[in-house]
């Protein structure tokens, strides 16, 4: 305890002395940036899939009611027949004729031999091409989505916003839930600063749009 | 106290490091190859945004008023990661830092930790006190791997590795990782690495971070980056360390809108980087179920203790000053003597450790204002630059002063390109540093140059519209 009183004690004497109260100066802070973008719903998908694009994801489309359908038909083309999914995935997202496994603390061994790994998502960012996951029952433990090389996940239209502010604003409410951004497949551009997809996280990305 | 900056105080001196690497073609070549993609691209994503000087603006008052409050938001820091489950130590300097994690290791029993990027341990040189331990650190960002695994020292903030080019990368991870074959096409060298390091993220059960952000509302932590390795230290292993230099805090979750947009645009030319993991405290049945972070300042409150160059704190450690700086570009990363190079390595090293171990560092520099004109949180470098060169000279160490003021105007000279440079720049140069109208003292190397004012007309253009001319004049060529 006693670096820790002598470390503030010297914070407080470098400071000196301050102005206003503190709550009034973080108010003061100038914040004159966009906080959404002027374009509706439609063009907010257009510019979400376009930014996908640009990071090599690939993206599907389909309504509500197939997203099974979908989620077959991109296995099937994929060559895989076995999935990890979170405890809590929806059961109608899941086909009959592949294997979905129900992570209940399964080992990393385990995952890490699997065939990839079926999700949802929090909330989508159109501006940067942003997938958010909030971990829980629903979307899983970080290492599910993580050791897998494969990532399928589902976004639907609603769940996307235009902008940072915007995606900032409702993971502030997510508690203590871990957050994961996703921008496009794990890369790197540490060698000649040629970018390289797919690093450690899932190698492949593919994304299920439901309208 | 033992306030370290990495070595940087055994380091030669900034000129007679730059003169040696000067000769060094091969490394010249790649770091202005490097520093040219991330800048165009920078420049591309930055060019997108119609409201980057407002988010420039914003982020640089939250630093602002965070370094104000700093003992309040550590303090509120601490108190929410606690409730969350986390155990915050306080280490006044590197040693102490070091010995608070070595007792976490300690009391685990741990042979083996891996690492996610981290330039606070370099700093504090923790890899050298854990090898004196007997542990093994895994540096596991590629970069850092490469410059791990080569005996090297990092050359970039961002990309630590970007002196090095495929056929170098190729020849250290074939004789490091006891490898029979291997490419040198950088997909080759990428899956060499993720080989050999994914045994070990699933095997080793502690591991250690650094922090880009520190959330003092919530209690959280932010790790910004491009491969996975951060999203695998940080949620495999039983047991996490963060290390957190005191700046790194920032008042309120929402505050992250800000510095989420100007990071990855600025430091990777990216819209957004691949990841970013955001958590806190402790997740029972999620990630490690035993979270250290530990504060850090070595030094961090002298600097914040002089408001003229307090602004240093501001520092999102995105690279991009470096990207734009003449002088970086010439030398590359290692003349500055630490892992912070570049235009904010001259100014914050000076500080961090006491300024007679590094004082030629704050001549490192053209006083172009091109890293100020970059910098996503609008810190003043050049102006920081000259009140340093200041004390320097009121440290009352004048023939110092004048020493290495001539040695480093001396290499600039011998360099035809940088002579030009500096004649062009001897007035514009002034500009930033007006306060008041009133042009101050300008000191050391620039002093110099007054002599050369008269022997070539000043041009008109301002100096970004000189550079860029001359720059794809070059590229014609
Ligand atoms: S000083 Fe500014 S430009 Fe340089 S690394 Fe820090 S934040 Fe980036």
């Amino acid at each position: 305890m006693n670096e820790r009183s002598e470390m503030l004690e010297g914070i407080r004497r470098a400071i000196g002395s301050r102005g206003s109260d503190r709550e009034s100066d973080y108010a003061s802070i100038r914040r004159g940036y966009h906080q959404a973008l002027p374009i509706d719903l439609p063009e907010c998908v257009h510019l979400f899939v376009d930014r996908l694009h640009d990071y090599d994801a690939t993206v599907h489309f389909c309504p509500v009611e197939g997203i099974a359908a979908t989620v077959a038909a991109v296995l099937s083309g994929r060559r895989k027949h076995s999935l990890l999914v979170p405890p809590q995935l929806p059961p109608d997202w899941m086909p009959s004729n592949f294997e979905f496994i129900r992570d209940t603390g399964l080992s990393y061994g385990h995952i890490d031999r699997s065939e990839g790994v079926l999700t949802g998502c929090a909330i989508a960012i159109a501006a940067t091409g942003t997938i958010v996951l909030r971990h829980s029952a629903g979307e899983g433990r970080r290492a599910l989505t993580l050791i897998p090389d494969y990532h399928l996940c589902v976004v639907f239209e609603h769940q996307i916003v235009g902008t940072v502010p915007e995606g900032i604003r409702l993971m502030s409410e997510f508690g203590r839930a871990p957050i994961t951004t996703i921008s496009g497949p794990s890369a790197t551009a540490d060698i000649e600063m040629t970018r390289i997809k797919g690093v450690h996280g899932p190698r492949t990305l593919d994304v299920i749009l439901v309208a | 106290m033992s306030i370290r900056v990495g070595d940087a105080a055994e380091a030669p001196s900034f000129p007679r490091a730059a003169r040696a690497l000067l000769g060094n073609t091969q490394l010249r070549q790649n770091v202005r190859r490097a520093t040219e993609v991330i800048r165009n691209r920078r420049a591309r994503v930055v060019g997108e945004l119609s409201d980057w000087e407002q988010l420039r603006q914003a982020g640089h008052e939250i630093k602002q008023h965070t370094l104000q409050y700093l003992d309040f938001y550590l303090e509120q820091f601490e108190e929410a990661c606690t409730r969350a489950g986390g155990q915050v130590h306080w280490a006044r300097d590197a040693d102490e830092a070091n010995a608070i994690i070595l007792s976490i290791l300690g009391a685990r029993q741990a042979r083996e930790v891996i690492k996610v990027k981290t330039m606070t341990s370099d700093e504090i040189g923790l890899n050298h006190a854990l090898e004196a331990a007997g542990i093994t650190p895994y540096e596991t960002d590629l970069a850092d791997l490469i410059v791990q695994l080569g005996d090297d020292r990092p050359s970039h903030i961002v990309v630590p590795a970007l002196h090095r080019n495929r056929m170098e990368v190729r020849d250290i991870f074939l004789r490091k990782m006891h490898l029979r074959e291997l490419g040198d096409k950088p997909e080759d060298l990428t899956n060499a690495a993720r080989a050999y390091l994914r045994e070990k993220f699933l095997r080793v059960g502690v591991a250690i971070s650094g922090a880009n952000f520190a959330v003092a509302e919530t209690g959280s932590v932010c790790v910004v980056e491009s491969e996975g390795n951060g999203r695998m230290c940080v949620s495999l292993p039983e047991v996490l360390i963060t290390l957190v230099g005191i700046e790194k805090v920032i008042p309120r979750f929402e505050d992250l809108e800000v510095f989420l947009q100007t990071l990855p645009r600025s430091a990777t030319g990216e819209r957004m980087n691949p990841y970013n993991s955001i958590w806190t405290g402790i997740v029972p049945g999620d990630g490690p179920q035993e979270f250290h972070v530990v504060l850090l300042d070595n030094g961090r409150t002298k600097v914040l203790a002089d408001t003229e160059s307090r602004e240093t704190l501001d520092c999102i450690r995105c690279g991009a000053c470096l990207n734009a700086c003449p002088v970086y570009r010439q030398t590359g990363g290692h003349a500055y003597g630490s892992m912070y190079s570049g235009p904010i390595g001259a100014i914050l090293t000076p500080q961090l450790q006491s300024l007679e171990h590094s004082e030629s560092l704050p001549y490192a520099s053209s006083l172009c204002g091109a890293c100020y004109e970059v910098c996503p949180v609008k810190i003043n470098i050049p102006e920081i630059l000259l009140h340093l060169r200041a004390k320097v000279t009121a440290a009352g160490d004048a023939p110092f002063e004048e020493r290495v003021g001539m040695e480093a105007a001396a290499f600039v000279f011998e360099d035809p390109d940088m002579l030009a440079l500096a004649q062009k720049l001897s007035r514009i140069a002034q500009k930033p540093f007006e306060r008041d109208g009133v042009i101050r003292h300008l000191p050391g190397m620039l002093s110099g140059w007054t002599a050369f004012r008269d022997l070539t007309p000043i041009p008109k253009q301002s100096f970004r519209e000189w550079w860029n001319e001359r720059e794809s004049q070059r590229g014609d060529q």
